[in-house]
């Protein structure tokens, strides 16, 4: 992430395919790891982790929300309810056969994919716009299927207690527990995309994106791929509802709405279409953008309002410099988070030389 | 990037850690109030008026020799912003906490087990939370949705002659969990009153209902109608009532649809004229303690502010904060002057006892066993301008809904 290299020396594809494309790439990677899995859980307090937690969910959900818009090309605004879909199979699982976290995730998961490739039929007609009202009337369905069905709802409030996950027998309380313990799943998700984009479905899947027409002609199945691309996104939308699930103790859809679908999309297009860190960056800017918004507003706000007024701004102004600084990001650099990131690289791989 | 955010994380740390260093004679009250998001229409009268309380308690000195002080954060109805807003407020040290939405309520009950802090969920949440045992940190401390519909039907039984046997009533309801919370404890009743019922949901956001007033006016024409609607939706209702030619004076709002707002928002107090409204706290100007909070206003030379007028969500505030204040000062008492713990104003909460603030509020009786204190209600009707008084507090069919509480395990 932070190497320079001084040109391009490639000559194999295996090369060209490796997951750490110099020594110091591994170096960092383990940099890195210390960092997040050892140093922060010894030093941060318990609300810094809390918001870590959360960002760790988001980045789960984000990766795989790109997978299908950023390198599969297919606009999905129904990932909130593939995260219920996920929710509720766990705490169905849970609650009824007292299924473990490592039976649950993977469960909740694969419903979520089933599902998925299923709301991704429509992918195969139509394109763009299209899909997004597609996928829209997912998000609607399956809201309404939750709200109305109690053999899935769990009765009329529609949501379904779950205890916290057990490892070994303890059960994973604090907020430093349940750190690693999303931790855990967000390495995962993380070596797991990088791994699955340089594959053969992830180049296929670019290929679908840039030109679908192209890529069927070259010998890569439209159908399967999309399907694949559906199904996978909404695999990793499967595990981070249940992951919510756990971290909150409770399933309940009014938590995977219309607009946490359109807050992962925008984290996706943030943080970069078609790139790891930008997931990443994306997840960590949205949900970290209210509370250093709020956090300004508290700090400097005292000295131009008075107290009784902040109290009334602050809500009010942190929404307007939440959409401000989107706007101001996206005018800045269209590409998103990862593509500023790039560019501030690519400057000093050559400075002070750039000529 | 990621080094950077930490870098940033440590640096809000160091300016949190300045802020939330507490004086020795203070306890934290928190709360999460919504001034933006779906339900701003209450959040902007029911915020300040919490301040304004705790200004009040202050102002004649504090509890037991402690001064209040406060947490406000806006959720914007988020679950992840409020849980993010918890933590925060659980690290300043609040001792109790408000919670503001019945999925919040939700996410935060198992925390809120873990961290000892009370929290109370006045007239939404869980209903089922009314059973202490179940439920130890997490207070209704007003009429839960199953009160409120029994408090609903008894109110009707009473206005169609003593009887509901062979009477028609419809239920017409906000399509989502908070919504369907009451047909459950509708269902029993009804067979235990013989009573005819059929529900029409409002699909949200709820500002579209002509299709099922015009069913309920024309083709079912029922003897009563039960609203519970939210945000902009009860008004919506009055109108379309009023426009289908259904007399408003056979309508029960229950709590989410009987503020001032939806009244105006409808289109005035002659539009809604009939309607009768569900109140978990006293509505209107008659009560001692808003004087005082006009008269401490006075004092400082300034108005009091126009969010009193909307006294239905400005007493429920009251209510609330009232509540959380007597809760501590009995803590303070019990632990003998020693600064409470939010395991001690869990205590405090459950030795609430007709605590009714000149009227404002019903005589509840928390225990260990019922945070809800008995599940009162009050019916007031829209007359002339304003909300008349009907009944006085009044339970509707308690053990029907302690049968509900105790078949929720």
């Amino acid at each position: 992430m932070f190497h320079r290299e001084s040109g391009v020396f490639k000559t194999s594809y295996a090369a060209d395919m490796a997951l750490y494309p110099l020594p110091i790439t591994k170096w960092a990677a383990a940099a890195f790891a210390g960092l997040f899995i050892v140093l922060a859980p010894l030093t941060l307090g318990e609300y810094y982790i809390s918001i870590l937690d959360l960002i760790l969910i988001a980045v789960v959900g984000a990766l795989g929300l790109n997978i299908l818009v950023g390198y599969t090309g297919q606009i999905s605004i129904g990932h909130g309810a593939f995260m219920s879909v996920g929710a509720y199979t766990a705490a169905n699982l849970v609650v009824h056969l007292h299924a473990p976290f490592w039976v649950t995730i993977p469960a909740g998961g694969l419903m979520a994919a089933l599902i998925g490739a299923v709301v991704g039929i429509p992918s195969l007609r139509i394109k763009g716009i299209y899909l997004a009202i597609a996928t829209l009337a997912a998000q609607l369905i399956i809201e309404w299927t939750i709200n109305h069905v109690p053999a899935i709802s769990g009765g009329v409030q529609a949501s379904i207690q779950v205890p916290r996950p057990s490892l070994f027998g303890t059960q994973l309380k604090s907020q430093t527990q349940l750190y690693l313990f999303l931790m855990a799943f967000a390495v995962l998700a993380i070596v797991a995309t990088s791994n699955l984009v340089r594959s053969r479905i992830g180049r296929a899947f670019v290929a679908v994106r840039d030109q679908d027409i192209a890529a069927e002609i070259i010998g890569i199945n439209t159908f399967r791929y999309k399907l694949w691309a559906f199904a996978i996104s909404s695999f990793y939308a499967g595990v981070t509802g249940v992951l919510y699930t756990y971290y909150l103790g409770i399933a309940n859809y009014e938590q995977f709405q219309i607009n946490v679908s359109i807050d992962y999309l925008a984290m996706v297009i943030i943080g970069g279409l078609g790139s790891i860190l930008g997931s990443i960056l994306g997840a960590i800017f949205v949900t970290l953008l209210p509370i250093a918004t709020r956090w300004f507003l508290e700090s400097f706000g005292g000295l131009i309002f008075s107290q009784a007024d902040l109290a009334n701004i602050i809500p009010n102004l942190r929404l307007i410099l939440f959409g401000g600084l989107i706007i101001f990001f996206l005018v800045v650099e269209p590409e998103g988070l990862n593509r500023l990131w790039r560019n501030i690289r690519n400057y000093f791989r050559v400075w002070p030389f750039s000529y | 990037m990621r080094s950077a955010s930490t870098a940033v994380l440590v640096a809000v740390g160091l300016c949190f850690a300045g802020a939330a260093t507490a004086q020795e004679k203070e306890v934290l009250i928190a709360w999460q109030c919504d001034r933006t998001g779906p339900t701003q229409i209450v959040g902007v009268v029911y915020c300040p008026a919490i301040q304004d309380y705790i200004d009040l308690i202050n102002s004649k000195g504090g509890v037991e020799g402690y001064k209040i002080k406060s947490s406000e954060l806006d959720n914007e109805y988020k679950v992840p912003q409020a849980v993010e807003e918890y933590e925060r407020q659980k690290q300043m040290g609040a001792v109790s906490m408000m919670i503001y939405g019945t999925p919040q309520a939700q996410a935060l009950n198992q925390k809120l087990v873990e961290d000892k802090i009370p929290g109370t969920s006045p007239g939404f949440g869980i209903s089922a939370s009314a059973d202490g045992t179940r439920f130890p940190y997490l207070f209704p401390i007003a009429a839960t949705y199953w009160s409120q519909a029994a408090g609903a039907i008894q109110f009707i039984k009473e206005k169609l002659g003593g009887s509901l046997k062979g009477k028609k009533i419809a239920y017409v309801y906000y399509d989502n969990p908070a919504g369907h919370e009451p047909l459950p404890v509708l269902e029993d009743l009804q067979k235990i009153e013989g009573f005819e019922m059929r529900s029409f949901a409002v699909p949200p956001p709820g500002v579209e209902m002509g299709a099922q007033v015009l069913d309920i006016a024309q083709r079912y024409r029922p003897d009563f109608v039960i609203n519970h609607l939210f945000g902009r939706s009860p008004s919506v209702a009055v109108k379309e009532y009023k426009r289908a030619g259904y007399p408003l004076s056979k309508v029960i709002g229950l709590v989410w649809a009987s503020a001032e707002a939806d009244i105006l928002a409808a289109g005035g107090w002659a539009v809604a004229e009939g309607y009768h409204t569900l109140q978990f706290a006293g509505a209107g100007d008659d009560y001692p303690i808003r004087q005082e909070i006009k008269a401490m206003y006075k004092a400082q030379g300034k108005e009091p502010p126009k969010g009193m007028d909307d006294t239905v969500i400005y007493n429920r505030a009251i209510l609330n904060t009232a509540l959380h204040v007597e809760a501590i000062r009995n803590a303070i008492k019990a632990t003998g002057g020693r600064k409470p713990t939010g395991e001690d104003v869990k205590k405090g909460f459950e030795q609430i006892h007709d605590f009714t603030l000149g009227g404002l509020f019903p005589p509840l009786k928390i225990t260990p066993e019922d945070h809800e204190g008995g599940g009162w209600v009050q019916i007031f009707q829209v007359k002339g301008g304003k909300f008349v008084k009907e009944t006085d507090w009044f339970r509707g069919y308690p053990e029907v809904v302690a049968a509900a509480v105790k078949k929720a395990e």
